[in-house]
């Protein structure tokens, strides 16, 4: 097992925003393109504001603690916040992680900014 | 609770073994190749532990044992050595897809240097078809190497019946046995073989041990050049103490085997039939019944090796996965693609390794710790959810 941070451990143990939102604004996958793994963001947004985030995550330790931090930044960031979130921000934020495990940090802040994305597409498309 | 089921990856010090090991971590330090008491008394005991050694492995003559400091030395050893020396026949060698990577990358190292390399593939089993060896000889294939039990999966290979045709073909055959040696009887003429590795950190002996065993009269190449230990094959003062430890852990398992076996066979049984009746979506990797006393391995669909092995380890139990995340390579382990599980299948992976130190409780607690956390991961799962709503969607 790779050595995790205090807070990758922590994060990994009690993951905030687990779950779906139902008729979400936006959804994103994202598939881990290293091991195969997969993470999904749903958001709602209010007033251009991420009112609410939630997220599935198939993989590794590193991949659900990533998940949950990312979901805490975002959630109650305008979009434009939201679409800054970095891997390295999301890496930081959780005291480091190891080498090898980096490639999850990615993954997490992509599918974040794909809910995003297919957000803004819709409203740009119509109504719904 | 403290549990240690991850026994594929080491074995404890037996303390009887520890005890004979300590002698020579103390005053008994001499060199084997002295030619003083101090040389003798130790050259007596690393021969007492070639003996032990040969007689685990049904070996009539101790001096086919090589000392070697692990089984990947061994596999190595025995890989690149025997193709080195038999080069002038053939550069052919021919090995399964689910050997342990101390055999593939040796022998990937030789196809770098103008070897040529075979994989045979394995069933949805682990278990290789001798006629595909058979199918796969050359004329110029100088050397097999199949595992005697994978020790991912636990499945014994056909080992008997590949000697039959490496033999009937004068084609030298190496088997790694480190899974088995110690564990089930070897002899290694039934099983046909020329050469056989085993380590002592596998059977309760010591790390830093291990032994080639080679048939009198095949050629091999030294890798290690030098003095003339261990009859010139490989060179450089033995590491008695450890010579010794896995020696009395030789005949400790020589004498036990039967009660082990029985004891292992018990625990695995019941956590092979137990755990797919507490968590759903589980399947047993490896052959359900041929297989190794202290492995038992599964794949749990929807969730990853890693974050189990977190949470298992949260409630004091240690195991192992050969998922893809769990790996400093992030590969998923070539077994379990070799033996045909999709990707995800294999990012499950979960590996038991009992020991005869574990106790009937130690599963019932495993068997109790599962379901619960199992869920917890699967609440997670964006695979689980689309399955969940797939089969729903279906009704
Ligand atoms: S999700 Fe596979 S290594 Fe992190």
């Amino acid at each position: 097992m790779p050595v995790y941070s205090a807070k990758v451990m922590e994060h990994f143990t009690n993951p905030r925003n687990v779950g779906e939102i139902e008729n979400p604004d936006g959804i994103g996958e994202e598939g881990n393109p290293v091991c195969g793994d997969m993470m999904t963001f749903y958001i709602k947004v209010k007033d251009n504001r991420l009112d609410d985030v939630k997220f599935k995550t198939f993989g590794c330790g590193a991949a659900i603690a990533v998940s949950s931090m990312v979901s805490e930044m975002a959630k109650g960031k305008t979009i434009e916040e939201a679409l800054k979130i970095t891997p390295q921000l999301v890496a930081d934020e959780l005291e480091g992680l190891p080498k090898q495990k980096f490639h999850c940090s990615n993954l997490g802040a992509q599918a974040l900014h794909k809910a995003i994305e297919d957000y803004l597409s819709k409203k740009k498309g119509g109504t719904h | 609770m403290k549990v240690y089921f991850d026994n594929a990856a080491t074995t404890p010090l037996l303390p009887e073994v520890r005890d004979a090991m300590l002698p020579f971590l103390g005053e008994a330090f001499g060199n084997p190749s002295s030619l003083h008491d101090w040389g003798d008394a130790a050259r007596m005991d690393v021969d007492k532990a070639r003996e032990q050694v040969a007689r685990l492995i049904g070996a009539t003559k101790p001096e086919e044992v090589i000392f070697t400091s692990c089984g990947t030395e061994s596999n190595n050893f025995a890989i690149k050595g025997i193709a080195l020396a038999q080069q002038s026949k053939g550069k052919h060698i021919i090995i399964s897809a689910v050997e342990h990577f101390s055999v593939l990358h040796s022998a990937r190292t030789m196809e770098k240097l103008g070897f040529e390399l075979t994989l045979v593939p394995v069933d949805k089993y682990g278990v290789v078809d001798p006629d595909d060896i058979r199918k796969n000889i050359r004329k110029d294939t100088i050397l097999v190497s199949v595992m005697h039990a994978n020790g991912e999966v636990g499945t014994i290979e056909p080992i008997k019946e590949i000697g039959k045709i490496t033999r009937e073909n004068n084609i030298v055959f190496h088997t790694d046995a480190v899974a088995t040696a110690g564990y089930i009887p070897i002899d290694v003429k039934e099983l046909g073989v020329d050469a056989l590795s085993l380590a002592g950190s596998q059977f309760y002996g010591p790390k830093g041990s291990g032994a080639l065993w080679m048939r009198r009269g095949v050629r091999i190449m030294p890798l290690l050049d030098g003095g003339t230990q261990e009859g010139g094959r490989r060179a450089g003062t033995e590491n008695v103490p450890a010579i010794v430890g896995l020696g009395k852990a030789a005949e400790l398992a020589m004498a036990d085997m039967a009660a082990r076996a029985e004891h292992l066979t018990f625990l695995r049984d019941r956590l092979l039939n137990e755990m797919p009746s507490k968590v759903d979506h589980v399947v047993v990797t490896g052959h359900p019944t041929n297989r190794v006393p202290w492995n038992a391995s599964f794949t749990v669909e929807f969730i990853e090796g890693e974050s189990m092995l977190m949470m298992l380890n949260a409630k004091g139990v240690a195991v192992s996965s050969g998922s893809a995340c769990t790996s400093k390579a992030l590969k998923a382990s070539h077994v379990l693609i070799a033996m045909c599980l999709s990707h995800e299948l294999s990012q499950g992976s979960l590996l038991f390794g009992i020991g005869i130190d574990n106790k009937p409780e130690d599963v019932d607690y495993v068997l109790e710790e599962m379901p619960p956390i199992v869920d917890r991961l699967r609440q997670m799962s964006p695979l689980y959810s689309k399955f969940v709503k797939a089969s729903k969607g279906g009704k």
